[in-house]
């Protein structure tokens, strides 16, 4: 009997010692090394509107460099991205709205400087179910009387929005607090950065607010334009009406062309990357931000605008001259910034 | 007239079992419906991609498995310890009659509060940032209440005629147990602990918790490393809207299933095999 | 039989056995490093939010510009969920543990148990899938008004996902009810069902009742299926047609997003984890309790 037992016991030691051994070996390897010998990965945090960019963008790297890991990108909304930043926990920092004053006195007390370079433009389209036939058009009005703080638990039929719309319950769906999207939508519609109601589902996660909306026959919601794109048949377009006649009259639907001759207002605006100085003296980050320049397509591809090629010169010499600090002085969401007043503020 | 309504109440019951069997057949069918089609070589070896045709799960296959090997390494040692200290040395205390009482209720707490212990002590206060160790750590404390609970169960099951044999013969406390007890208990502790750790790999709360859920497009190469496993892929995936995400997410879950059936039916294996040897 | 060990070995026993107490008293530990999380970070939020407006308030906004913290919306969320959940687990489950235990040949019951065991075995985030992806747009060919996310479609799943533990353990309680109130009633001519519904189950009463009050305390500690399909908006309502979010789908949103230390924003996932924490201990404890007193009657 005892022979037995010794034959369990020694197939049990002889698989613990195979286990130990391969996560020891696991556990001490590193990762890639560049020259100097320490192990790299690029870390970016942030929006999730810019999110698909900075996949697409990290995606195409990992395949040009297939011995450096491909760089992390998290989605903790542009808040939280910026907090992330200033605790030199990410080395990137995607944001669909400038940096604020409370987020440039945190990096700056935390001895981080960063580099604020645009790369795209963003519309943020209002999208409706497929099956909402009553829907046709929207003014910029009428979103404040929907999304204002004072709406909250009161607003909440079609035809208190427009009485000619039909009497029954609007569900609404929107980007979080910590997304820039909100800061900016907020901003642009209700006035003041962060004013919103608050009882609607929200989540720092656009596909989230594209699966409401989409299975729901009475949802509303914002959305950056290219996770419209990206679910074309699942989502209506409602064109918005700013009520301005000098730029564009009547309601205008949101596409390349109305984003970028600046008639979409004043739902129209640029996206950024802001990248820690510290980490732009490493190669492998100068090669990855560098893609955001030269490679424009792969915004087109995922369904946002592209800049000028002028500026993403600027951006280039601001990047290549290590240039710090923010072009928007005032800090947080600017309405209305089309792209030659971007132009104008980066030279 | 009785024995009609008593018929009829024996196939109500009937019925009402076969549903909720149904039910997970119509989950299988439907994963399986949405998946199968993705499970090529691609797949399995590849990494995440912005175009769900070229998505693989390389990332987070071989990221659950090698948290899960971890947490083996840091929760069976210190599991299997535990039973054998409140199995063969105290159990008498009343500190004993405490940790018992304790870890009876451990095994019932929501894995998501695990989460929030794991935040605020590993992440946070040890300072382990979100890698594989804060993950395993975390994990590690999810299912020791299980391994302990397990492994206690193997080691009533021993004969007593065993360890009084042993200290007849003038061995030590540690020394039966050590020779005697453990080998004889071994297969229905690991079972335990197989049956432990396949529940630790489909856990996602707790991982998520943690901060494990970014794009994450390598396998992990070290304890420290970031990481992502496949529940928390397929979380990513199923809340991706288009239809092609939804068939990557099936394909991953059938994937992950495969994975729970392989170790339980190991662990299903070990049991019977080794007691038809003891009996 | 005593034993003298070598003097030797004394010192070297003497260790080992400490070795292993430290390690059961990491299980205390655990213990004590969950209470003691909670407690600090829920602490820190009582001291900016009042107790009362936090268990009686009823808007959760917290992450506003405006922020309230009333958590009754989300403990609505969770209750809603859970209420659905154990009227779909608590009668399937119990006339399943009655066919098992009354009625089943032993072999049919030796093939049928470990496949209702895989139900328990499935993980939650599949459920989630399953949930949000099949039986939401099942639901909403039936149901015209029916949200994309809702409490009815996941309150469905969830009672799919417990129903294998009430009829576990209510099972093992019929079980373990002596043969001889059975023989006795079917000697007074009763058929089995009127002795299933009228002796066995009464009989099992404690040890049924013990586990409905755990599949419960695992309902309302669930949480993938919840966080994929039931929605992200705090509101107090008991319609299941519309978005809602649970307890534990909470602590999932802000996880997701930054949760820096020492913010407010952090300490509510902490101070609801305490609460949820709190209510499934208590369930845990009473169901315990009454497996025990069951226990004692028939053990």
């Amino acid at each position: 009997m005892p022979a037995r037992y010794g034959a369990v016991m020694r197939n049990f030691l002889a698989m613990s010692a195979v286990l130990a051994l391969s996560v020891v070996a696991l556990g001490c390897g590193g990762g890639a090394r560049d020259e100097a010998g320490t192990a790299t990965l690029i870390t970016i945090d942030g929006s999730s509107t810019v999110f698909p960019i900075a996949e697409a963008m990290a995606e195409e790297f990992g395949k040009a460099n297939p011995d450096v890991r491909t760089p992390t990108v998290g989605i903790s909304g542009t808040g939280g991205g910026f907090q992330k930043f200033c605790r030199s926990e990410a080395d990137i920092s995607n944001a669909s709205r400038p940096i604020r004053p409370a987020e440039i006195d945190a990096c700056r007390t935390a001895g981080v400087d960063y580099i604020e370079l645009p790369i795209a433009y963003d519309g943020i389209a209002i999208v409706v179910n497929p099956a909402n036939t009553w829907a046709r058009a929207i003014t910029v009005a009428e979103l404040r009387t929907l999304w204002a703080p004072e709406a909250q638990g009161k607003v909440t039929r079609w035809n208190q929005v427009r009485t000619s719309w039909p009497n029954r319950d609007i569900r609404l769906f929107g980007a979080g607090v910590d997304s820039g999207t909100y800061d900016y939508f907020t901003e642009a519609i209700v006035g003041k950065e962060g004013a919103s109601r608050g009882d609607f589902t929200s989540s720092e996660d656009d596909n989230v607010i594209v699966q409401g909306v989409a299975s729901d026959e009475l949802a509303l919601g914002f959305l950056p334009l290219a996770y419209v794109e990206q679910n074309r048949s699942r989502l209506t377009i409602v064109p918005v009406d700013d009520g301005k006649a000098e730029r564009g009259a009547g309601p205008i639907t949101p596409s390349a062309e109305t984003v970028r001759d600046g008639t979409y207002q004043p739902l129209s605006r640029p996206l950024f990357i802001y990248v820690a100085r510290k980490a732009a003296d490493r190669p492998d980050v100068q090669q990855f931000v560098q893609m955001f320049f030269d490679r424009p397509e792969l915004v087109r591809e995922v369904g946002y605008i592209e800049l000028t090629p002028q500026i993403y010169d600027l951006a280039r010499t601001h990047f290549a001259d290590r240039k710090v600090g923010t072009a928007f002085g005032e800090g947080g969401s600017q309405v209305g910034v089309t792209l030659e007043e971007l132009l104008a503020r980066e030279r | 007239m009785r024995l009609f309504v008593d018929r009829a109440f024996q196939v109500v019951a009937l019925a009402v079992l076969c549903l909720a069997l149904m039910a997970l057949g119509a989950l299988i069918l439907d994963v399986w419906q949405d998946g199968a089609r993705r499970l090529t070589w691609d797949f399995l070896s590849g990494f995440p991609s912005r175009r769900p045709e070229n998505a693989g799960i390389w990332h987070a296959l071989s990221g659950s498995i090698f948290v899960i090997l971890v947490t083996a390494a840091l929760a069976v040692p210190v599991g299997v310890a535990a039973a054998i200290y409140l199995e063969e040395y105290g159990t008498r205390s009343l500190m004993a009659k405490l940790i018992e009482i304790n870890i009876a209720n451990l095994a019932a707490v929501p894995s998501i509060i695990y989460g929030l212990l794991g935040l605020g002590l590993f992440v946070r206060g040890l300072a382990m940032g979100r890698s594989v160790l804060a993950g395993a750590s975390t994990l590690a404390l999810l299912v020791l209440p299980v391994i302990i609970l397990a492994t206690r169960e193997a080691l009533r099951a021993v004969p007593p005629s065993i360890r009084e044999a042993s200290y007849a013969l003038g061995a030590t406390k540690w020394q039966t147990v050590w020779h005697q007890v453990i080998p004889v208990a071994l297969p229905g502790i690991l079972t335990g602990t197989i049956l432990a750790l396949s529940r630790a790999i489909g856990e996602t709360a707790p991982l998520i918790t943690i901060g494990a859920l970014t794009f994450v497009a390598f396998a992990p190469d070290s304890i420290w490393s970031p990481f992502t496993v496949l529940p928390i892929q397929i979380f990513n995936w199923v809340s991706r809207p288009q239809p092609a995400f939804r068939a990557n997410a099936a394909a991953a879950i059938l994937v992950l299933l495969a994975l729970l059936l392989t170790m339980n039916a190991a662990a299903i294996w070990l049991r019977d095999r080794y007691q038809k040897k003891l009996t | 039989m005593t034993l003298r060990p070598r003097a030797r070995s004394r010192g070297f026993e003497a260790l080992i056995e400490w070795a292993l107490f430290i390690c059961a008293l990491l299980s205390i530990g655990t213990t004590a490093g969950i209470i003691l999380v909670l407690a600090i970070e829920t602490v820190a939020f009582l001291r900016e939010v009042s107790i009362v407006a936090f268990l009686f308030g009823t808007e959760w906004t917290p992450l506003f510009a405006t922020p309230r913290f009333g958590v009754l919306p989300l403990v609505a969320g969770t209750t809603l969920v859970s209420v659905i959940a154990m009227l779909v687990a608590l009668p399937m489950g119990l006339l399943s543990a009655i066919y098992l235990s009354e009625y089943a040949p032993p072999r049919l019951r030796r093939v049928i148990k470990p496949v209702l065991e895989i139900l328990a075995g499935v993980p939650t985030v599949v459920y989630g899938y399953f949930a949000l992806l099949f039986v939401t747009p099942l639901l909403q060919r039936f149901i015209p008004g029916l949200a994309g996310f809702n409490a009815l479609g996941p309150g469905i799943v969830m009672g799919i996902m417990i129903l294998p533990l009430v009829s576990s353990l209510s099972e093992d309680a019929m079980q373990a009810v002596p043969r001889g109130l059975r023989e006795g009633s079917y000697a007074l001519g009763a058929t089995r069902m009127q002795t299933s519904i009228r002796v066995v189950v009464p009989a099992a009463f404690s040890g049924i009742t013990a586990a409905c009050i755990l599949a419960a305390s695992r309902a309302i500690g669930e949480t993938m299926i919840v966080a994929i399909a039931a929605g992200q908006q705090p509101r107090l309502t008991w319609n299941p047609l519309v978005p809602i979010e649970t307890m534990t789908a909470y602590i999932v949103q802000v996880s997701l997003g930054d949760t820096p230390q020492g913010t407010i924003e952090y300490r509510t996932i902490f101070a609801v984890g305490m609460l949820l924490f709190l209510g499934t201990f208590l369930l845990n404890l009473a169901s315990a309790w009454l497996r025990e007193r069951f226990r004692e009657e028939y053990g």
